[in-house]
């Protein structure tokens, strides 16, 4: 199997990815990207309040993720991976490794960004770097949950 | 004299406002609860949101789902902080409860309305 869905989401692990795309998805495994949870057990205890115990609940760092992304493409369940943010998502592109799509699921309003989507607020940075990824061959769409269309990146970039 | 308890109910879209709304048309008391909705919010947002609900009172955030993005804010936003406590699973029941016991310790109050949340939730026979 491999991760089936890379997400970036400022809510991180929350009932749209647990619920909206973990149950379709028939998910395992979730591994939430973040620097500051990882470096909190309590704060990894909280996501884990909300992932039915079926599921695995990873805690990575970005150094950690970049490493351990092929183990994870190899586990034999099917996996979810989130990121807070762009950067994050496109730190996880690198070093080789071959990510197909990115699914924009959540990113709010913060100074410095403007409404792309009803759920996806970019500053014109962050616009940019997702156009650089698509350039890459990444395909980058917007979806916040699976009923959902995917939204291509042409129309909210 | 010390500020009255207050509840904050911190839910995803309009669920806290419609919470609110029943319990004030069942038990006519329209100051004890603050609806706070995650929409549109990230966890900074919602974190701010939060505390203007709760101000400097004493409080009980009531949230929806024991997991995802209105728990993980209310947690860390509560976290250390003894004045503050946190019930998860929300309903009618409980909030109706709460309203009536506002003079009771922040943790106390969250246990007696958890506990009539709890007793409200039944699978009936028909």
């Amino acid at each position: 199997m491999t991760i089936a869905l890379y997400r970036i989401d400022d809510r991180l692990v929350h009932g749209q990815v647990v619920i909206g795309w973990g149950q379709p998805l028939k998910a395992g495994f979730i591994v939430l990207v973040d620097d500051a949870v990882r470096a909190s057990p309590w704060e990894q205890e909280l996501y884990r309040m909300g992932v039915p115990p079926h599921v695995e609940l990873i805690s990575a760092s970005v150094a950690e993720a970049v490493a351990r992304l092929p183990e994870w493409d190899a586990d034999p369940r099917v996996g979810i991976l989130v990121a807070g943010d762009v950067a994050t998502a496109a730190a996880l592109t690198g070093n080789g490794h071959v990510v197909k799509r990115i699914n924009v699921g959540g990113v709010h309003h913060r100074p410095g960004r403007t409404e792309r989507l009803r759920f996806v607020y970019l500053s014109d940075a962050e616009a940019a770097q997702l156009k650089a990824l698509a350039a890459r061959g990444i395909e980058v769409s917007a979806q916040d949950v699976p009923t959902a269309r995917a939204v291509p990146l042409a129309e909210f970039t | 004299m010390s500020k009255p308890l207050r509840g904050v109910i911190v839910s995803h879209a309009g669920v806290s406002a419609a919470l609110v709304a029943a319990v004030e048309s069942i038990a006519g008391v329209s100051d004890a609860l603050v609806p706070v909705s995650n929409a549109g919010c990230d966890r900074d947002a919602l974190f701010k949101n939060l505390a203007a609900a709760v101000g400097d009172s004493p409080a009980v955030l009531f949230i929806d789902l024991p997991g995802g993005s209105c728990l993980t804010s209310a947690a860390t936003y509560a976290h250390g902080r003894p004045e503050l406590a946190v019930v998860t699973g929300v309903n009618l029941a409980m909030l109706l409860d709460f309203v009536f016991h506002r003079e009771l310790p922040p943790a106390e109050a969250a246990r007696h309305a958890a506990a009539a949340g709890n007793r409200a939730i039944r699978a009936l026979d028909t």
